[in-house]
């Protein structure tokens, strides 16, 4: 199994939409090795034969879908770090 | 003891239906030793002081006027603040939530408030439930009562100090591996983890959202079976909470457990457990039999991977869950982002802490393209074993005892800079979470001068008969009387 490189984290951090400082990215390199190589044991398991479990089962879980109202616009807005004109604002997103 | 810990949440209802005691009396008496007990404990993120007294006089208005304010009718709670609660901070521990308020209220909250209960403020937490020791809170280091140079153990550590201090009788937690059982066994409190599905998640800032459960803490198993019963239930606002019919836990409490068989997996149990720790879970097996449980062997061979296997499974749905945080429309945000990318980057980098980042990377390494069937898939098989593992010990036993963690509190900063260390702390928490199984702490004695915990893993939604063990238990030993050399 391939181990963890700081191009790996880098390349993870992207994904994640997560800056990294120089220093953290070498700490999680090393880090998530230690966790990964601890994981590995799991290739040793005998797990072929079975399915991946999905979430326990909770019963019947659908409810008619009725439209009735929600939080409005007007506060949910409110806790935005930056809105005007009711929309949250954000840096510009196409050149020009 | 002055607090209302003391009295108890089951007490303090009745007198206060009954008229003998007022809320009010009850909700000035806990913000007080709040205020006395924090600076050496540190368990309150924010005390809400008008509110509770607010709260408080309504309940004292309804047995004024010949109404029933409830079953926890004036019982002062304190709750993690992953719970959201209208108007009121919820920071999860992160200052990429400092000053956020949310819009709603939890459904579990909000059962308890219809029940009478008066929250009196939120606790401190590991950043987003993500840690066992509270360390990882943005905010502040909560300390055990026992011992203030250790942790109280977490994430749900502010609110298993509270209650091991005595300056509330309830609080409420989450456990996703552990975190509601493990710093109750830290603090000498008791916990129930309720199966998943039981309690509805509605409110609850997601970790990994095939894992969390909400549950009590308390002081004693009919307080937490009190609080729970309140709790469960469906609710349409949380599409996997359980249609399950909800008995009365606290009626369940103080039948014979003669007969009743409890399992020990042995092999388990072998390496990595501290002598004291495991001389009181001994022991602990020794009251349960001369209770008239039996005592069996039971095999689980899957669990010695359930640290690997809940730590890609659930560090992956937590990559997934954390993806919200954006900084556009609530939270922090970064200044002078260039763009809308590096808007999202440096938030999510000044906002989050070490562990929080460390697990986002994980969950989404193992999520990745060329990594997904090496770990996320191959760990989702291994979560079906452990399942089938519990299924098969539930022939032979009615509930799994092991002990609830492998050693009492630890020193603060001991494993900080050691992240394996701490999730291998976890080993016997997490596997009820990986089977979506009930898991209730109760005290069990205590390994040089620190409590410890002993667990029992039960049958999905029959927390009925955890309780009712737990409590036959706690009733044939004293460990639930003994009080922190910090309570209040």
């Amino acid at each position: 199994m391939a181990r963890v490189t700081p191009e790996t984290v880098a390349r993870v951090a992207t994904l994640a939409r997560l800056s990294l400082t120089e220093d953290e990215r070498r700490l999680f390199t090393r880090q998530l090795d230690e966790v990964l190589a601890y994981a590995e044991s799991l290739a040793a398991l005998d797990a072929e034969a079975v399915e991946e479990a999905a979430l326990p089962p909770a019963g019947e879980s659908l409810r008619e879908d009725e439209p009735r109202a929600g939080i409005e616009a007007e506060r949910a807005i409110e806790a935005a770090p930056d809105a005007a004109d009711g929309l949250f604002r954000v840096p510009r997103v196409l050149p020009g | 003891m002055t607090g209302s810990g003391a009295l108890g949440a089951a007490a303090i209802a009745r007198r206060v239906r009954s008229g003998a005691l007022r809320a009010e009396d009850v909700a000035r008496a806990a913000l007080k030793v709040i205020a006395e007990a924090e600076p050496r404990i540190e368990a309150f993120l924010c005390v809400l002081e008008e509110r509770a007294l607010e709260k408080a006089r309504a309940v004292d208005a309804s047995v004024a006027a010949g109404r029933d304010p409830g079953p926890l009718a004036g019982v002062p709670v304190a709750l993690k603040d992953v719970l959201a609660l209208e108007g009121v901070p919820t920071t999860c521990g992160s200052r990429m939530l400092e000053g956020y308020r949310p819009l709603f209220t939890a459904t579990a909250v909000a059962r308890l408030e219809g029940a009478g209960a008066v929250i009196v403020g939120k606790t401190n937490m590991d950043e987003f439930a993500m840690g066992s020791s509270t360390e990882n809170s943005a905010f502040k280091k909560t300390r055990n009562p026992w011992d203030p140079t250790r942790v109280p153990g977490g994430s749900s550590g502010g609110s298993a100090a509270a209650v091991a201090a005595g300056v509330v009788p309830l609080a409420l937690g989450t456990d996703t591996g552990g975190s509601i059982r493990q710093p109750a066994a830290l603090c000498g409190v008791v916990g129930l983890k309720p199966t998943y599905g039981r309690v509805s998640r509605y409110g609850l800032v997601a970790f990994a959202s095939s894992f969390d459960q909400i549950g009590p803490l308390a002081r004693s198993v009919e307080d937490a079976a009190l609080a729970a019963t309140v709790m469960a239930g469906r609710d349409p606002l949380d599409s996997t909470s359980a249609l399950e019919p909800v008995p009365d836990l606290a009626k369940a409490l103080g039948g014979d457990v003669a007969g009743l068989r409890v399992g020990v997996p042995r092999a388990f149990l072998g390496t990595g457990v501290e002598a004291g720790a495991l001389a009181a879970f001994e022991d602990a097996l020794g009251t349960l039999a001369g209770l008239g449980v039996e005592i069996v062997d039971v095999s689980l061979p899957t669990l010695p991977h359930a640290i690997a296997t809940y730590y890609l499974v659930a560090t992956a749905e937590a990559s997934s869950n954390l993806a919200r945080f954006d900084g556009v429309r609530y939270g922090l945000r970064a200044r002078g982002a260039r763009d809308l990318a590096s808007l999202y980057g440096d938030t999510r980098d000044l906002g989050f802490g070490p562990e929080v980042k460390r697990r986002i990377l994980l969950g989404t390494f193992a999520l990745s393209a060329g990594y997904y069937d090496a770990y996320y898939a191959r760990a989702q098989r291994a979560r079906a074993l452990v399942r089938r593992d519990f299924a098969r010990a539930f022939a032979a036993c009615d509930a799994v005892a092991t002990p609830t963690s492998p050693t009492p509190a630890f020193k603060l900063g001991e494993k900080a800079d050691d992240p394996l260390q701490m999730y291998l702390a976890d080993i016997f928490t997490v596997p009820a979470n990986l089977a979506g199984l009930p898991g209730l702490s109760v005290p069990c004695g205590f390994s040089g001068g620190l409590p410890v915990g002993l667990q029992l893993v039960g049958r999905a939604f029959d927390e009925a008969t955890l309780l009712r063990m737990g409590h036959a238990y706690e009733q044939a030993t004293p460990h639930h009387e003994a009080w922190p050399p910090a309570a209040a």
